[in-house]
């Protein structure tokens, strides 16, 4: 494993505006040693790809309470592909019913943190999934 | 009891603590409320030497009101009990508002989509996959008419959760009321309106902050004409405190943004004593029973001093803080959601233990997906076993003279004024916001938070500690699917094509046109062009060419 410092882009799509988590995971990544850029609000699937790809992420972190969260994901991973850029991992939080969470797993995003999951369960699944990728 | 006597007893207690704490030491090395006061062992009337009663509790429906707005309180009515809904089409809230009616809530109160929120129409691409999601969709009167068909708008108060595009669904609701033949007069409610904590707290801005000041005081100033019994504003600290702020920040950013928005009016050349009496509050209610109940108080007591010795107001109506209370959000969780029945229980007992004017209470399910029927229901029957069962809303304010609550609510108080001060000193609140002031605040409380739960310094019953393994997947939730949105899309779409577009066209054009003029009130304008169906997306649109967007302080 090579001393380069994990990348994480942790992203806000649509207009949902609740941003404690994304902000909080943002801080906890950060204090466990990642580099994190934070988009802010209002994000087009379209831009979070962008900002992921021309920061050379390993990973992007979308946040959705909305509900619009089946919405999301599937375009985030799908314009991944379009881009060749499907080495980019995709996670995500936010108010998800757990039925929903295979779903999501299957269109390719690669965890799912719910309500209440510690930040620490997020770090070690970056620490392990992200030298795994490559 | 002599004051001899008195402290020859406290000695003894004393020596009996020390004595105790010798054999068993207490279950931490320090207690402090759920937003970081530090908790004596005990309260006794040492600690409220400094306080006189007159001046800083006085009587329920006095000045400064720590007791309460009302003379009799709850003895006299309840709060009003309005929970929060709205989802899909205004076909099915419409159904859903029914639905509480029939059962005993006693006001609306419309949840609206993100679109809606944000100025959109539903076919706006900024808009897909969002419809109906969080709210009502609704894009221009003719789904208004659907949400409020057979609810007579004379019998029923509505509160609207709409900030930045306020202005139009206000104007929406005034135009249901004329088809329905209530005059404007007689229309009674309250619009969100509240644009500072959407910088700070919530997300849901869309034009920079001059502009949406101006339209937020063009609201005071033709509801003071047209629609004097609507609170034209609830300036709200439950966001705040959602985004992770202390109770005293929550006070504290709540009341000062309270602050920009009487300023902003008095500039504007309105009068504290007229339009102090529309303003209207939301608060959050917390896990922290005695923050919170103190809390309310303090806020109380702290407004009133703000309007009278800031502003000069000596109408006691504009003296007064009426607050809406919503049980806190955050403090649901997915793991054991039965608990949360508990939770919500005790928040709605502490609001109503503060004095509220009206409640919602959370339902279980909140923290995996909006509520079904039957969670909301028993969110509803919470409210009034609280009512009718408790006893506890048979006398007033029975909080006052507790050593501990008063005590807390002289440092609720005092936190706050803090924290007003420093604000003050950055030349405001706006400038405070364009600082990151506040949200850095926020976020640092947020995070301090997470980090006590993941360390066990915070317990979350079922989250860390007294976990149990779940069978999950057999959970009704409420789900709403994207044939919504292509329902609306239709909708809208035949709207466009049978409405009179010409008239429609030119009152846009009067909008874009008046809103370069700052001392025109556009509030009639936008009522004109609601009238003939002019969407809220296209309103919106024409003031996002005029004022610009607002684009986000990111902190981090």
């Amino acid at each position: 494993m090579s001393d380069k410092k994990i990348r994480v882009v942790i992203a806000k799509p649509g207009l949902d505006g609740h941003d404690r988590g994304a902000k909080v995971i943002a801080r906890a990544l950060r204090d466990a040693g990642m580099e994190i850029i934070y988009t802010g609000l209002r994000q087009t699937p379209e831009q979070i790809v962008t900002t992921a790809i021309q920061e050379d992420a390993d990973a992007v972190g979308i946040s959705v309470l909305s509900g619009a969260h089946q919405f999301y994901f599937k375009r985030v991973i799908d314009l991944l592909k379009e881009k060749n850029a499907s080495d980019i991992l995709v996670f995500g939080g936010g108010v998800i019913p757990e039925d929903d969470i295979p779903g999501l797993l299957d269109m390719g995003a690669g965890a799912i943190f719910g309500p209440g999951t510690p930040t620490s369960t997020a770090i070690e699944w970056l620490e392990k999934a992200v030298p795994a990728r490559t | 009891m002599g004051d001899t006597e008195y402290k020859a007893a406290k000695a003894t207690y004393e020596k009996s603590v020390s004595k105790t704490l010798q054999k068993n030491a207490e279950r931490r090395a320090k207690f402090t409320t759920g937003g970081g006061i530090p908790l004596e062992r005990l309260y006794d009337p040492d600690s409220g030497a400094e306080r006189d009663y007159a001046r800083d509790i006085g009587f329920p429906g006095e000045y400064p009101f720590t007791r309460g707005v009302q003379p009799t309180m709850f003895r006299g009515r309840f709060w009003t009990m309005r929970q929060y809904a709205g989802f899909a089409t205004a076909e099915e809230s419409n159904e859903r508002y029914r639905y509480l009616l029939e059962r005993g809530t006693t006001g609306l109160s419309v949840a609206f989509d993100l679109p809606t929120q944000i100025g959109y129409d539903t076919d706006h691409h900024m808009a897909a996959g969002e419809c109906g999601k969080v709210g009502v969709a609704i894009d221009s009167l003719a789904d208004m008419e659907v949400l409020f068909d057979r609810i007579p708008l004379d019998k029923v108060s509505t509160s609207m959760t709409i900030n930045a595009p306020a202005a139009v669904l206000l104007a929406m609701y005034i135009c249901v009321g004329e088809k329905q033949g209530v005059s404007a007069g007689n229309l009674s409610g309250t619009i969100q309106n509240d644009i500072l904590k959407e910088y700070m707290a919530r997300g849901t801005y869309i034009f920079p902050p001059q502009p949406s000041m101006r339209l937020i005081t063009d609201i005071f100033d033709f509801c003071g004409r047209e629609v004097p019994k609507w609170n034209t504003i609830s300036i709200s600290g439950y966001h705040i405190r959602e985004a992770g702020s202390t109770a005293v920040q929550e006070v504290a950013f709540t009341l000062a943004d309270g602050i920009a928005y009487a300023e902003a009016a008095r500039k504007k050349g309105l009068k504290p004593d007229e339009f102090g009496e529309r303003l209207s509050f939301f608060f959050n209610a917390h896990n922290d029973f005695l923050e919170e109940v103190a809390k309310y108080r303090a806020a109380r007591r702290l407004w009133a001093r703000i309007m009278k010795e800031r502003f000069g107001a000596t109408n006691p109506k504009a003296q007064m803080l009426r607050f809406h209370t919503q049980t806190a959000g955050c403090t649901l969780t997915a793991q054991q959601p039965e608990n949360n029945i508990i939770r919500v229980t005790l928040q709605a007992l502490a609001a109503v233990m503060g004095g509220t004017q009206s409640l919602h209470t959370n339902s279980m399910d909140e923290a995996l997906a909006l509520p079904t029927e039957r969670s909301v229901e028993i969110a509803l029957r919470t409210q009034q076993i609280v009512a009718y069962e408790s006893g506890v809303t048979n006398t007033v304010d029975p909080f006052a003279g507790s050593y501990v609550v008063e005590k807390l609510t002289d440092e609720i108080e005092a936190g706050a004024m803090e924290y007003i001060e420093k604000i003050d000193g950055m030349g405001g609140m706006l400038a405070a916001i364009e600082k990151g002031f506040p949200q850095k605040q926020i976020q640092d409380a947020a995070y301090e938070y997470q980090k006590s739960v993941e360390s066990g310094d915070t317990t979350v019953v079922g989250v860390n500690r007294f976990q149990t393994k779940e069978a999950a997947s057999n959970r009704k939730l409420l789900r709403v699917d994207a044939s919504v949105e292509q329902r609306q899309i239709e909708k809208l779409k035949k709207l466009r094509e049978g409405r009179d577009n010409v008239a429609v066209k030119e009152r846009l054009e009067s909008i874009r046109k008046e809103a370069r003029d700052e001392n025109t009130n556009l509030m009639p304008l936008i009522l004109d062009a609601v009238r003939v169906y002019a969407t809220e997306g296209e309103i919106c649109g024409v003031l996002r060419e005029e004022f610009g967007e607002y684009v986000e302080n990111i902190v981090l």
